[in-house]
């Protein structure tokens, strides 16, 4: 058990950073997701942590110590890869039991070290199998089982999840936040997928061209984005960008998304925009569940517009409306029953009260 | 509004049931075909020698049927296997072979680790070197080997030429290259975190090589290692040009040498050998093979 730091931390290949200067604290026992679009950089920090890769500038400490020069062995560290990486060759027990071989172990330690964790893992069963003899499931959980029994300071997941079909994935997925909750060690986990970055991390980092986009729980993320980055990255369906522009009229600060349609801003808010310039390029962002039917008893801060869908998609519990306003796409969600149909006029609602406003330019959150 | 009418059904045309079934029929003849032809073709030649091996010189000679034996005789392996001289030959082509295996497997399978895995400054440079040397052919390179190793005698006093353990030195440049060569491509072919697993788990390099490279690669080490055997089993240049005493000769130079005697050529003997020489290949490929092709098929990887 040990916290993990990251000071400065650069990856240079030839002339390309793929890690540029990044600066993370891990509190021990925390569980870290690193998320981010391919090519972010975040598979390199998590190797950078694990000693595969050699780092360009900058310090990681595990525990207190800076381990730069330390190789992967005595880093004490243990890493679950996305392709599994089972030596073929071996038993599920050999497979868990190698690493403690290598350090000679006691015979009786490592028994009872493996019986643990397959106990835990609940692949008792299957500890005499080769890894070809299981399954995508059964194999991850011996890649996790081959982590646990070194009861190392640090685990490393590189995507662990990617190789499952999306069922298994979920089960998978509360499996490894059990096995967390009653281990408890230091993790740091690598996706590309949000919702296991939202389930599974106490906090989450959000990585994007090599750099730290915001560091954040996930609630943290998904209500107070900073950037336009997270914002669009963080919930599904994604949250709606829309031009607009800040005006004053009578005293009041006013939201004009298209030539019919202005909002007058609740005022929490207008007192927090009011230092904006008028002429700014803004975007208002706002998610597809802040988007509803309008029906009699609005709440303040809850305007409606009419608008024409183009496209519904009924989800069950919900459904999906796709509509366009000066160009700009916007989807909505609606309950089944409101009556949204393709290509049909509706009336809906938006709730100011959960709106961002960003910098066009910038893509900061205002 | 016009009116167009859409003819759904398509042009027609003729539908063949079964000619999937029809057509794999078909293929399967062919390929029988083939390779009866292919077997006709390589297998005439041994069951000639062992026809003829089995024939007294006189039949030999007579001007009987070459196909069909009259009189059968073990007369040629009898005396062949009671001959001191080719059970030399025999013992000489068995030492050469085997010590070339190891030495080559000892330096191949490090080399190609090191080459499909360290990457260190012109590792890929050196990989493709390492094939091109195997492109020179010997009949390029048995002179000035020979010299070398003429001269390595008369400098350190140590008896190198006309011995037939000067072949375990020359062998394996042979053998060496392109065992190297085909295990980095077996090397290559292991995902790259089955390593990182094992430096993670603790492994150095050599542990990773021996407990994790080896096993996994073993179809690979086999089919190198049935190369650099049957490669120093049938080599016929160099000891032919490096040992000239008959009891340093291995086995394809004693057959020629001493069963041609000017140009008397004792063909039941000469036949007999050779079948008796290429025994020990074959048998190492029919145990090996089983293993070879199980190896194969086993899904080494993630699958």
């Amino acid at each position: 058990m040990a916290d993990v730091a990251l000071r400065k931390v650069v990856k240079r290949y030839d002339d390309v950073e793929a890690v540029r200067g990044i600066d993370l604290d891990i509190a021990d026992h925390e569980f870290i997701v690193l998320v981010g679009p391919s090519g972010c950089g975040k598979s390199t920090t998590l190797r950078m942590i694990a000693g595969l890769e050699d780092i360009s500038d900058g310090d990681i400490l595990i525990g207190g110590d800076v381990v730069n020069d330390v190789p992967p062995k005595d880093r004490d560290i243990a890493m679950v890869f996305q392709n599994y990486a089972l030596y073929p060759h071996m038993t599920v027990a050999e497979n868990m039991s190698f690493g403690l071989r290598l350090k000679h172990y006691p015979k009786a330690e490592i028994k009872a070290r493996v019986t643990e964790a397959a106990r835990l893992l609940d692949i008792t069963d299957l500890i005499d199998r080769k890894p070809k003899q299981l399954s995508g499931g059964q194999r991850q959980r011996v890649a996790m089982g081959r982590a646990i029994v070194r009861n190392p300071k640090v685990f490393l997941f590189d995507e662990p999840l990617s190789n499952l079909d999306a069922k298994l994935r979920v089960q998978m997925r509360i499996e490894i936040k059990k096995v967390h909750q009653k281990v408890r060690t230091t993790t740091v986990y690598v996706t590309h997928d949000q919702v296991e970055a939202m389930t599974l991390a106490d906090r989450v980092v959000v990585m994007n061209k090599g750099c730290i986009e915001q560091i954040g729980t996930p609630n943290e993320l998904y209500h107070k984005p900073a950037t336009r980055f997270v914002a669009g990255f963080i919930g599904s369906p994604a949250m709606n960008f829309i031009p607009c522009r800040l005006e004053d009229t009578g005293g009041k600060l006013n939201l004009r998304l298209t030539d019919r349609i202005s909002f007058a801003l609740p005022p929490s808010r207008a007192a927090r925009y009011n230092a904006l310039a008028r002429t700014d390029r803004l975007l208002l962002g706002i998610r597809p569940e802040h988007i509803t039917e309008s029906h009699a008893h609005l709440e303040p801060g809850v305007e409606t517009f009419d608008t024409m869908l183009d496209v519904t998609e009924p989800m069950g519990m919900e459904t999906l409306v796709y509509f366009g306003l000066d160009g700009a796409p916007v989807c909505g969600r609606v309950n089944p029953n409101a009556g949204a149909r393709d290509g049909a006029p509706m009336r809906l609602a938006m709730d100011l009260n959960n709106m961002h406003l960003l910098n066009e330019a910038t893509g900061i959150v205002l | 509004m016009s009116t167009v009418a859409i003819d759904k059904a398509g042009p027609r045309r003729n539908v063949k049931y079964g000619s999937m079934s029809r057509d794999r029929a078909w293929a399967l003849r062919w390929s029988y075909f083939f390779l009866v032809l292919f077997a006709i073709f390589s297998l005439t030649p041994p069951l000639y020698m062992l026809i003829t091996s089995l024939k007294t010189s006189a039949e030999i000679s007579a001007a009987t049927n070459p196909w069909w034996v009259f009189h059968p005789t073990l007369a040629n392996y009898v005396e062949l296997l009671t001959s001191n001289q080719f059970l030399r030959f025999f013992w000489n082509s068995a030492m050469v072979s085997i010590v070339v295996v190891i030495v080559t497997m000892v330096i191949s399978i490090p080399a190609a680790f090191a080459l499909a895995r360290m990457k260190f400054w012109g590792s890929a440079t050196l990989a493709t070197g390492v094939f091109l040397t195997y492109l020179v052919p010997d009949s390029l390179l048995f002179i000035p080997l020979f010299k070398v190793f003429a001269t390595v005698q008369e400098w350190t006093g140590i008896p190198l030429l006309n011995r037939w353990y000067v072949l375990l030195f020359i062998y394996p440049t042979l053998t060496v290259p392109f065992c190297t060569w085909i295990m980095i491509g077996y090397f290559a072919s292991i995902p790259k975190e089955l390593d990182e697993a094992a430096i993670i788990d603790g492994a150095s390099w050599l542990q990773t090589l021996t407990r994790i490279f080896i096993p996994v690669a073993l179809p690979g080490l086999i089919a190198a290692t049935i190369f650099a055997f049957t490669v120093s089993w049938a080599q016929f240049l160099y000891p032919l040009v490096f040992t000239t005493s008959v009891d340093q000769f291995v086995l394809p130079v004693g057959i020629t040498t001493t069963l041609i005697k000017g140009d008397v050529f004792n063909w039941g003997q000469i036949m007999s050998g050779a079948l008796l020489g290429a025994a020990p290949p074959l048998i190492i490929y029919a145990f090996l093979m089983d293993y070879y092709i199980a190896g194969l098929t086993a899904g080494a990887t993630k699958g």
